[in-house]
């Protein structure tokens, strides 16, 4: 490698570093799957939110569709290494499914169609850092990237991610999922490299 | 449908031998899910994970998970009520005096 003078060439150098440690860039997109994959009928999924007091609330697909709809754009973090950058989707926010939901949980433990869950603090849910989300650039989400919906929680490790998602339970107590029972960390911060318990 | 994302249990042989003396590809498990009796050689593995992720091959309940990091290993046998491991034949046990 030749000397490179930065000053010349490529967009300016941020503040902040593209990867956090240990990642390495992708361009496409790996699928990584811990079981068959769901499929599952539009006319039958549902979303459903339950409380720790038991109240359930539930959205059908066209009632999902019916909410506003966001369009992040960002970058995803897997835990096996792979980061990919500016990723676009299109899905509903949770502050939108959590709003008007009284609770005073501090946990969320999100489940799957296939069985498939996954914990992490309810505020991290909040704050527009959280959506179901139904489309990826521009098509609809493919089954083998958890679609009909999968849950997007950026800021954290992809397996936090759920794909296939079904629903949120809010739990006072933490509820370790499926990787957080088997040695995956328990919030999983990419930037922290959490990637193990006691990381 | 035919999903080609898994391999067969035979594949546990090598990651399993870093944790056990027995060589438990050759053992037989009790899927805790569905009750089947089966050799783990004929478990679906699903290695494109975070971990290993060992399936009944009749009802695809979760019988085995195998997490390693570069400096340590969990292995998740909730799946398994038991593990039946061919042992060599014991000497002729002594009669009660």
């Amino acid at each position: 490698m030749g000397i490179v003078s930065p000053g010349f060439q490529g967009r300016p150098r941020s503040a902040e570093p593209a990867l956090p440690a240990g990642q390495y860039l992708t361009q496409d997109f790996p699928v990584l799957s811990a079981g068959p994959t769901p499929r599952v009928s539009l006319d039958t999924w549902e979303f459903v939110i339950s409380t720790e007091g038991g109240v359930e609330y539930r959205w059908s697909w066209d009632e999902l569709r019916g909410l506003p709809q966001d369009t992040p754009t960002v970058d995803i973090h897997c835990v096996t290494r792979w980061s990919k950058l500016g990723t676009s989707w299109q899905g509903v926010s949770l502050d939108t499914l959590l709003e008007g939901i009284g609770t005073a949980a501090h946990y969320a433990q999100a489940h799957s169609y296939g069985g498939y869950t996954t914990n992490l603090p309810l505020a991290d849910l909040r704050g527009g850092r959280a959506w179901v989300a139904h489309t990826y650039d521009g098509a609809p989400l493919p089954a083998e990237h958890g679609g009909p919906a999968r849950l997007l929680v950026p800021h954290l490790y992809f397996w936090k991610s759920a794909k296939w998602v079904r629903g949120i339970r809010l739990t006072t107590t933490d509820q370790p999922g499926f990787w957080e029972t088997a040695g995956y960390h328990d919030y999983g911060d990419p930037w922290r490299e959490q990637r193990y318990q006691g990381d | 449908m035919t999903d080609m994302s898994y391999l067969d249990g035979n594949m546990l042989d090598g990651p399993l031998r870093e944790l056990f003396a027995v060589d438990l590809s050759t053992a037989t498990g009790r899927c805790e899910h569905c009750g089947m009796i089966g050799p783990m050689a004929a478990l679906q593995v699903y290695p494109h994970a975070p971990g290993l992720v060992g399936r009944c091959p009749n009802c695809a309940g979760v019988m085995l998970r195998l997490v390693r990091s570069p400096d340590r290993a969990w292995l998740d046998l909730r799946g398994v009520t038991y593990l039946q491991v061919p042992m060599p034949l014991d000497q002729p046990h002594p009669r009660p005096l």
